[in-house]
């Protein structure tokens, strides 16, 4: 608990303190919020299990185990492996709620991370320590992009598990064993390494946007949310205004896809499976002959979501621009923090 | 810091100069607010900076802490507070204003860090000066009064062991219990030989009697930079019969007010014992010397 025992190095070990004064400050949003999302998802799931049960019993239907422990022993190969591949999509998209408030969560806490603490003046306060300006904003990006995702993939597995538990107790008292069928430690170990890997995928791809709000959160006097999206939008249609009056070389497209795309929607885990390279994946999957279309969305994820579409972005040259662009507006961010200290509220 | 351990951690001796400026310049856009101030503060001082309004105080305790861009030369315990702020800021501390204490921090927190983070931190000292307050480790500062807060941010910054000591206005907003309280355990348990604090107040009679030096600041310059001793010597003030009015006017005074159909003249460097002959000679409070001093301010 006290990182003054794990680490003597001196700025180590304040970056340590700076990163815990994040958590501290906005545990409602790293923490909280993770665990109020998976806790409303498995009371939905609950909530479905005993509404399944009293409406069974109130028509006099009676579920036995009979048909889905049958249906696990006397599944094809094939089958089964469809059901495992569908039974992964399913682990992965439980965590789409949790993945999508940790977006919001992230995206106001860098808004006000250099923001906040001006206009109620305690940016004074911590002036009056010896922390260096770097170490300030860094310990901001590192609480955005590794300790609030890390948080949330916690949460999310901590969902999964709860799902399958309660899956299992359920079909269980109902004498039917799904065991076998829903615990298949491989697939469930690779999808969290999946979550966890998408961590530092998803830092590298959402620095355009942290940089982006960082810097915007640096130096604005009042309103960042204005200056971070309006102003963007603004300039968007500028740009489409002037296109059709002078056509230029670059269509406004451009501007809305790789400007304004990126530093408005890069922090969305995982958006980066959609850049231009992982589209093979998806090509790859929609030339298959399903014909089931639902069958065909889950390959789909999990075509979206292997490991050769994850990894095969660290070669795709728009998230190695995009990340040197986003280290560029973080620098200016601490630039500018150096010499503001002031905001209006 | 550690390349260079001769000049960061030396002992201060009587005349290292803890802040020194040579023709300290910042202009904003339209106002000048420091205009060519030269400035040396010795160790082991109480040095008040006292001025109006938009004089250029907070101005210059900005660039003194690192915090603002200036022109001309300043060196603060020899560093340039610009480029070496971190470093400066293990021996400097400040407090900047009252209330600056982040709402949401816990005040168990508020120790733990500022330990994890200041080196010359004493825990020990900080919870001692904490237990002489109501304040409770499990408090948010968000549940505290005002001067609780003060209580809490200057245990905090009293328990650093630092050379340099800069306060802005840090009593503003508090009751007379809580102000005199301040100051006097400023004095009591952390003001000794080594240290240097510099203070901007209003509150003017409560300082004085702590200063050891006294600057009045007006439009960006010094319009007075002495020890309260030159002071005491430099300015008196002679309440006068009307019988002698003029003579005490043909000495030039800096102000003249009425008190109970006598008037008080106030006199800069003129010989006591010639202004004894006017009339009962006091010495001057450093609020009547201001107001005379800044005659003319918001005219």
């Amino acid at each position: 608990m006290n990182p003054n025992a794990i680490t003597t190095n001196p700025s180590l070990r304040t970056f340590g303190w700076l990163v815990k004064r994040e958590y501290w400050e906005h545990r409602n949003g790293f923490l909280r919020a993770p665990l109020i999302i998976a806790a409303v998802l498995i009371f939905i799931v609950l909530a479905a299990f005993i509404t399944a049960d009293v409406t069974a019993h109130r028509h006099g239907i009676n579920i036995s185990g009979l048909n889905i422990s049958q249906l696990a022993e006397k599944m094809s190969p094939e089958a089964a492996e469809k059901f495992a591949l569908g039974l992964d999509a399913g682990m992965l998209g439980m965590s789409a709620p949790i993945m999508v408030g940790l977006t919001f969560v992230m995206f106001f806490y860098l808004l006000g991370a250099l923001y906040d603490d001006r206009r109620d003046r305690s940016v004074l306060f911590f002036k009056s320590l010896p922390i260096s300006d770097v170490s300030t904003v860094l310990s901001k990006v590192a609480a955005a992009v590794l300790l609030a995702p890390a948080i949330a993939v916690v949460a999310c597995i901590a969902l999964q598990l709860a799902f399958l538990i309660l899956t299992s107790i359920y079909a269980l008292l109902h004498g039917t064993n799904v065991l076998p069928l829903l615990w298949r430690p491989t697939h469930l170990f690779a999808i969290w390494f999946k979550l966890v890997l998408m961590i530092p995928l998803n830092a590298l791809w959402a620095l355009p946007s942290v940089g982006w709000l960082l810097l915007c959160s640096s130096f604005v006097r009042s309103k960042p949310f204005l200056v971070a999206v309006l102003l963007p939008l603004l300039v968007g249609f500028v740009v489409g205004w002037i296109n059709l009056m002078q056509s230029l070389a670059l269509p406004s497209s451009w501007y809305w896809r790789y400007i304004f795309g990126r530093i408005e929607f890069s922090l969305w885990p995982g958006s980066w499976l959609f850049s231009s390279f992982a589209n093979n994946a998806i090509n790859v999957s929609n030339s298959g002959d399903n014909i089931n279309i639902g069958m065909a969305k889950t390959d789909f994820l999990n075509a979206l979501v292997s490991f050769d579409s994850m990894l095969g972005v660290l070669a795709s040259p728009e998230l190695w621009i995009g990340a040197v662009a986003g280290v560029a507006m973080i620098a200016a961010a601490i630039h500018f923090r150096r010499s503001r200290t002031e905001a209006y509220s | 810091m550690d390349a260079n351990p001769s000049s960061a951690d030396e002992p201060s001796s009587a005349n290292e100069l803890i802040v020194r400026a040579r023709g300290l310049t910042k202009r904003y856009a339209t106002t000048i607010a420091l205009d060519h101030v030269d400035l040396d503060i010795p160790a082991g001082r109480i040095v008040g900076l006292i001025g109006p309004n938009g004089a250029g105080k907070t101005t210059a305790l900005k660039a003194i802490l690192g915090l603002a861009e200036f022109e001309g030369e300043l060196s603060v315990l020899g560093r340039n507070p610009r480029t070496q702020r971190t470093d400066l800021m293990q021996q400097v501390c400040f407090i900047a204003d009252v209330a600056v204490l982040p709402r949401w921090l816990r005040v168990g927190d508020a120790v733990d860090f500022v330990e994890g983070i200041h080196p010359r931190f004493s825990r020990e000292k900080c919870e001692a000066f904490l237990a002489r307050t109501k304040i409770k480790p499990t408090q948010r500062v968000r549940e505290l009064s005002k001067g609780m807060v003060v209580q809490l941010h200057l245990a905090l910054v009293m328990a650093i062991d630092a050379k340099l000591l800069v306060l802005d206005e840090p009593t503003l907003g508090l009751d007379i219990l809580y102000r005199k309280e301040f100051y006097q355990s400023l004095l009591n348990d952390y003001f000794d030989e080594n240290k240097t604090i510099i203070v901007t107040t209003h509150q003017v009679e409560e300082v004085e009697h702590i200063l050891t030096d006294l600057i009045f600041i007006k439009d960006g310059k010094l319009v007075l930079n002495a020890s309260m001793d030159q002071v005491g010597e430099r300015y008196s003030e002679v309440m006068v019969g009307p019988d002698k009015f003029d003579a005490a006017r043909a000495l030039r005074p800096l102000s003249e007010r009425q008190v109970f159909g006598k008037s008080i003249f106030l006199f800069d460097g003129v010989d006591q014992a010639q202004l004894a002959q006017l009339g009962e000679l006091h010495k001057p409070s450093i609020a009547d010397l201001f107001v005379a001093t800044m005659k003319g301010t918001y005219a």
